[in-house]
């Protein structure tokens, strides 16, 4: 069990300045699930924390213990590859005892602790096949049950889930939450996946370009996110972003058309107004806050995706919840929940948000 | 495989026409080498671009076991070629894992230092290597040997072990380390275990090079008893004439320790030792 403390941390690669000024305080047996675009330092930040990867400034403490020297193997952490990482030339059986093997512990014991690992996660018929001779989920799974096996006190993933099929990711996604509650084992979890973010996460941290945007639970990030890359990162479809110029207790859209927002702070700094595809209500024609065509429509059974184009504005996503009888085409009134709507300064960051204050 | 077949008949035949036309090529020396280590000495010239000899003989095989220094100078091959494959690879094994993994001051210095060493002519450096040999007095050793043909296949063989360090994932030895293991116990581990073909491939490549090598040999060596094979060859070669029976004879012989040796290594040669060691 864990508590891991990140100080200013930082690193180089020669010159180049990939991580600067990373802080943050995983709590003992927290989930925390790093997410950001490709390149953005989400590997290198676990590699870190592995003792992969050498730390170039900061601090980084496991239970008040400093780690910054520490070789991997002293920090007790497990990690579960990007690439599954299991030896070609060893047996299932061999690669989950693998680390009981170093260590040293008795044969018995080791055979049966795979024994026990191997039917958690339904390997114990497959403990004499090779590596070569698994499917890609079986893979995951036996990389799964090397880290398992050794009761460390923290996980790491990288990106575990990336090469799998839809299913079987819902299905690994669900095992790793069970894991996490049954050894309720502090995890450090990278991902590109919203939905792998979203469910398993106690606190999402969104990375981006070597710097931490935001740190939060989840429903933080989607209901307040601090700046413009988190909004539009986090959620599914992305936040429609559109420009606005302050007005006296609201703003106005570049139509013309009014969004009071009276109660929401300092506008004046108001550059664009971001709202979630789900959060615009579809309303009869003319009586919106303003009109619509849509171009598109999605049907996906659940919720009806419309790509509406507004004079003056441009294109703009909408989602309604059910089927909708919309067809490309037809003409639309459009209002935004005043209650969701973000407000953007010119340099992305936040003003505030309805909920927030009405709360 | 079936499904080629089936799709192209003409394309397999042309296939196994292609490799029967270089087997052929490529091993009719071997033949001619061994047709006329069977054929008695009258014969040899009576008979000449037969394809068969009328008449078998195994007494050129004889009288170079037992009425030759045959045996000594294969025994000092033997040695050399052992000594020299052996130091070399654990050398080049080292050598090579550091280029693969480590980034050092200096690294892109030193590959090319042994780049260059490769460019000169053997030729060249031959009277410099005497004079070094001569004044360490180890002229007519074979230890003068081992050590000049291990300096010679460093550099090729130190490429060759680290494109194979190259091909196993640091994913692996990572994981390894991440399990508890030390860098060292990760490489004994996990990375050798791997490096196995790569291992063989180098053993075999340097065995070969130093089995058949005469230039220095020849430079080098003037004794008798520490000739080896090569250069004992040429004492088949008189001034009045060449005992070609004998000579191919020993060439048949010498043979046989380069084939078993690769029969021992060939299955550490087989490719897809690394599979499924990630996801792909
Ligand atoms: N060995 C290296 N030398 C120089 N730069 C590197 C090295 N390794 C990574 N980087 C840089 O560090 C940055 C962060 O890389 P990292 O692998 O952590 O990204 P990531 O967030 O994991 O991306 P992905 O989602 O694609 O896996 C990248 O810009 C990358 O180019
Ligand atoms: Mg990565």
């Amino acid at each position: 069990m864990a508590r891991m403390e990140i100080k200013n941390l930082m690193k180089r690669y020669g010159q180049t300045e990939v991580m600067r000024d990373i802080n943050l305080d995983i709590k003992d047996g927290e989930f925390i699930v790093l997410v950001g675009p490709s390149g953005c330092g989400k590997s290198t930040l676990l590699r870190m924390i592995a003792g992969l990867e050498p730390i170039s400034g900061g601090e980084f403490l496991i239970d008040g213990l400093r780690m910054n020297d520490m070789r991997p193997r002293d920090r007790d952490i497990a990690m579960v590859f990007q690439s599954y990482a299991l030896y070609p030339h060893m047996d299932v059986e061999r690669n989950m005892g693998f680390s009981m093997e170093i260590r040293g512990d008795d044969k018995i014991k080791r055979k049966q602790r795979v024994l026990e690992a191997a039917k958690v996660l339904g390997l114990e018929n497959l403990l004499s096949r090779y590596p070569k001779e698994l499917s890609g989920g079986q893979r995951q799974r036996v990389a799964m049950g090397r880290a398992i096996i050794r009761d460390p006190r923290a996980f790491l993933f990288d990106e575990p889930l990336s090469n799998l099929d839809a299913s079987l990711r819902v299905e690994m996604r669900l095992e790793i939450a069970r894991l996490h509650k049954r050894l309720g084992a502090t995890m450090v979890y990278v991902t590109h996946d919203q939905v792998e973010a979203l469910t398993l996460a106690d606190r999402i941290v969104v990375l981006e370009g070597g710097n931490i945007q935001q740190v939060g639970s989840p429903l933080e990030l989607y209901e307040r996110p601090a700046n413009r890359f988190v909004a539009q990162f986090i959620g599914s479809p992305t936040m429609n972003i559109i420009p606005v110029s302050p007005a006296k207790n609201g703003v106005t859209l570049a139509n013309g058309t009014k969004i009071s927002l009276s109660d929401m702070l300092d506008l004046n700094a108001a550059a664009e107004l971001g709202i979630r595809p789900e959060h615009i209500d579809v309303l009869p024609y003319g009586t919106g806050d303003f009109d619509a065509e849509s171009e598109v429509v999605e049907h996906l059974g659940s919720d009806t995706n419309l790509f509406v184009r507004v004079d003056g504005i441009g294109p703009l996503m909408v989602r309604v919840h059910g089927n909708v009888p919309n067809q490309p085409g037809d003409k639309i009134g459009l209002r935004f929940q005043l209650h969701n709507t973000h407000i953007f300064s010119a340099d992305g960051q936040s003003l505030g948000q309805r909920i927030t204050l009405a709360a | 495989m079936s499904d080629t077949t089936r799709r192209n008949p003409m394309l397999m035949m042309g296939k196994s026409a292609a490799i029967t036309f270089y087997l052929t090529f490529a091993l009719f020396p071997l033949y001619w080498l061994l047709k006329i280590a069977l054929t008695p000495d009258r014969l040899i010239f009576t008979e000449g671009t037969n394809l068969a000899p009328s008449e078998i003989t195994f007494s050129n095989f004889t009288s170079v076991l037992f009425k030759t220094d045959f045996l000594s100078y294969f025994g000092n091959s033997l040695i050399v070629s052992l000594g020299t494959a052996a130091v070399t690879t654990v050398i080049a094994a080292g050598a090579g894992y550091a280029f693969s993994r480590f980034h050092f001051s200096g690294k892109k210095i030193i590959i090319a230092v042994m780049l260059i060493t490769q460019m000169f002519p053997l030729l060249m450096i031959i009277a410099p290597i005497y004079k070094i040999i001569a004044s360490f007095g180890l002229l007519n050793s074979l230890s003068s040997l081992i050590i000049v043909y291990t300096a010679f296949n460093i550099p090729f063989a130190t490429f060759l072990m680290q494109s194979f360090f190259d091909g196993i994932p640091r994913d692996l030895e990572e994981a390894a380390m991440m399990e508890g293991c030390t860098r060292f116990q990760a490489l004994r581990k996990v990375v050798i275990p791997l490096t196995l073909p790569g291992l063989g491939a180098t053993l075999g490549f340097v065995f070969t090079a130093a089995w058949s090598e005469l230039l220095f040999a020849l430079m080098l060596i003037s004794k008798n008893d520490t000739m080896t094979f090569p250069v004992g060859l040429l004492t088949f070669v008189s001034k009045f004439s060449v005992d070609w029976g004998q000579m191919m004879a020993a060439g048949v012989l010498a043979l046989i320790p380069s084939c078993l040796f690769f029969i021992f290594i060939q299955r550490y040669l087989v490719q897809g030792l690394t599979s499924g060691a990630v996801k792909g």
